[in-house]
């Protein structure tokens, strides 16, 4: 327990350090809807994410505390953040290559969505079962 | 033989509110034993009555919609009320703060709390039963799930809810192994069923809110549409698998490990020998856990999911089978030139070698994508999955039963009952699912009412085996509660195991133990231990 009982006396950061954070946090506020008037094309949505997710580690890491508590806390949040990571690329790995072969099969689900066609839209939830459309092929194991 | 014990957790308290309000591990232990055992007996009886169904392709019984309704309740009450808590939160519950030497698990309010909200769970469950229940299967895949007239949303609350459960007992175990381990228990001197608990709770943890967040986009799709998964507003059903699959895969290793867990302490107890690579047995299951997150795609390969994902899917399932495979060999090592007794749980321990390899040998057959093409949703992919989940999960889980058996009530059930039980559990269970892998490679669907002609034999051999498996559980259920009034008393250590659990009273007193427990020889060192008696000359 000594490892945890003296992270909890709490440390005391001086408040020059959250005003500076607190700056720099604006600062980058101000980039974001500067960077948000130039096209960068496809790197648009890799730029906006990465400014904000300097920000965040910074609230995390100072406002928050994490840089100065227990690393256990620290790994937790990495841990979660890769998890996230795996499941995030590995479903883009999916759904970014499906015409990678066949052409066709990039733009099949878009292409025969007749999800809700064939239900009323006020008598969704009492759709009869038979009108409904096939499914077969997308049961699961 | 110690003299006659006065009071332990079973008399100390009395009247129905010492049950519900006790913040005892033990009662706990029982009260979720009673519920996962009442909901075994539901799925059972589903799963029967789908095999009365299936006895002939012709209507015997219930209509085609009914029979959808069957199944589905059968597999998601099977899963989501009976073997994810079976194992962690019934038996582990009871025995883990035992195992450690620890006087209760790290948060007993928490523990209540969990079965709380596994009961809250189940009422909706059966809620969902009475207003018409589902028929989407217990994977809830879109489109289908979110247009069927079923009712959908009572069940997902249900799963929601239930998640939550398991979400606590989880974290609760993670701080009870990491913070309640008597003095000089190190993570190595642990016993292996520790272990097993310890990686189940990782994972509970890290994956199951990913299934409460599939259930809520799945409950938001039905009830307003905001399109997530429908492909006409942007949004695409087999991203709901992606959801799906990334708990659920891990899930099964949920279902799995603990019972992996059982299996090292009733063969090293019973082979009366130091378990054969220790820490290869621990570190495979936490690699076991790591890997489990990698790999859910080989569920989808003919979902339409691209051939790259596939492939890398693919590739990564093998892996898989690298820990599983250490450890059947660590077991088996174990019981060379071990003196083995086979004592019930033993049988249920090397039914479970044998099952539980088939079920593994066979998953490898369904992670290749080309094999897989062809057995996709097929009877193969039933049989499969009911020898990992069955043949592995539940007879471990009974293996587990019979070991803590007389731990739990201090008085055990009778031997012979016990035997023909057992038996009959492991024929009546082939003969039901070893049909049905030939079925599968003959091409019979899963999930239908009907089937041509030519699969009416298997059909029918596989009904005869359901029936010979009832048989064997309505035999245990006799003799298992017979034996809590009338069973032959036992002393505290039934099986001469060196794990801690058995240094308590059986049954244990409240508070477990009647001294502060120290470590005083590693749960396996059979051979240090014999060799110490031996000499002071008293065995
Ligand atoms: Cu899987």
């Amino acid at each position: 327990m000594n490892g945890n009982e003296s992270t909890h006396s709490a440390h005391i950061i001086p408040l020059s350090v959250y005003l500076t954070i607190a700056s720099i946090l604006l600062f980058l506020t101000f980039v974001t809807v500067w960077v948000a008037s130039i096209n960068f094309g496809a790197y648009n949505l890799v730029i906006a994410m990465f400014i904000a997710a300097v920000k965040a580690s910074l609230v995390a890491l100072f406002f928050m505390h994490l840089k100065y508590d227990n690393k256990v806390y620290m790994i937790i949040l990495l841990i979660s953040i890769i998890f996230l990571a795996i499941f995030i690329t590995f479903t883009m790995l999916d759904t970014l290559q499906r015409g990678a072969i066949y052409d066709q099969k990039a733009g099949q689900i878009r292409e025969s969505a007749t999800m809700y066609d064939t239900v009323n839209a006020d008598s969704a939830l009492v759709g009869d079962s038979a009108n409904i459309v096939d499914s077969t092929s997308m049961s699961g194991k | 033989m110690s003299t006659a014990t006065a009071t332990n957790y079973l008399n100390e308290a009395k009247g129905w509110k010492s049950w519900l309000l006790t913040q005892d591990h033990k009662r706990i232990g029982i009260m979720y034993l009673a519920g996962i055992f009442f909901f075994f007996l539901v799925g059972g009886l589903l799963a029967l009555i789908i095999r009365w169904e299936l006895f002939t392709p012709a209507k015997d019984i219930m209509e085609a919609d009914t029979y959808n309704r069957f199944f589905t309740l059968h597999g998601a009450i099977m899963i989501f009320l009976f073997i994810i808590p079976s194992i962690p939160a019934a038996l582990g519950n009871f025995v883990l703060p035992l195992m450690l030497g620890a006087k209760d698990v790290a948060f007993p309010r928490l523990n209540l709390a969990s079965w709380y909200l596994y009961v809250i769970g189940a009422l909706f469950a059966l809620y969902s039963i009475i207003s018409g229940a589902a028929d989407t299967g217990w994977t809830f895949y879109t489109p289908y799930s979110t247009s069927t007239s079923g009712s959908v949303v009572a069940i997902a609350v249900g799963v929601f809810i239930l998640g939550f459960s398991s979400i606590f007992t989880g974290l609760n175990f993670i701080a009870t192994i990491h913070k309640l381990r008597a003095p000089g228990m190190t993570w190595f001197k642990m016993p292996l069923f520790v272990w097993g608990l310890y990686a189940t709770a990782i994972i509970q943890v890290l994956a199951t809110p990913v299934l409460g967040i599939t259930v809520v986009l799945l409950i938001l799709e039905r009830m307003v549409h905001i399109g997530i998964f429908d492909p006409a507003m942007g949004g695409d059903p087999v991203l709901f698998q992606h959801f799906f699959w990334f708990y659920s895969h891990p899930a099964v290793y949920i279902m799995i490990l603990p019972g992996m867990g059982i299996i090292s302490e009733v063969i090293a107890t019973f082979s009366h020998k130091r378990i054969f690579g220790y820490k290869a047995i621990a570190y495979s299951s936490l690699g076991i856990a790591f890997m489990s997150f990698l790999v859910w795609g080989h569920h989808m390969f003919v979902s339409g999911q691209s051939e790259l994902a596939s492939l890398i899917f693919s590739f990564l399932t093998f892996f898989v089978g690298i820990p599983s495979g250490i450890k059947v060999f660590n077991w088996v090592a174990t019981m060379y030139k071990g003196q083995i007794s086979l004592k019930v749980p033993m049988l249920y321990a090397i039914s479970f070698l044998i099952l539980f390899s088939i079920g593994g040998l066979t998953g490898i057959f369904l992670g290749a994508v080309s094999v897989d093409v062809h057995l996709h949703d097929t009877y193969f992919i039933v049989a499969h999955f009911h020898y990992t989940m069955m043949g592995g999960t539940v007879i471990a889980f009974l293996a587990g039963l019979h070991f803590w058996w007389p731990k739990l009530w201090g008085r055990i059930y009778n031997e012979t009952w016990a035997v023909v039980s057992c038996l009959m559990i492991f024929i009546g269970f082939n003969v039901t699912f070893l049909s049905q892998f030939i079925m599968g490679a003959q091409g019979m669907p899963r999930r239908y009412y009907t089937y041509p002609e030519e699969f009416q034999r298997l059909h029918g051999f596989s009904s005869v085996g359901s029936l010979i498996l009832g048989a064997g559980f309505l035999i245990m259920t006799i003799y298992l509660l017979h034996s809590i009034f009338r069973g032959k008393k036992v002393g505290r250590n039934p099986w001469q195991s060196l794990t801690m659990e058995w240094e308590a009273e059986s049954p244990p007193i409240t508070h477990n133990f009647d001294k502060d427990m120290v470590l005083e020889h590693g749960p396996y060192d059979y051979d240090i231990v014999d060799a110490k008696y031996t000499e002071e000359g008293t065995l």
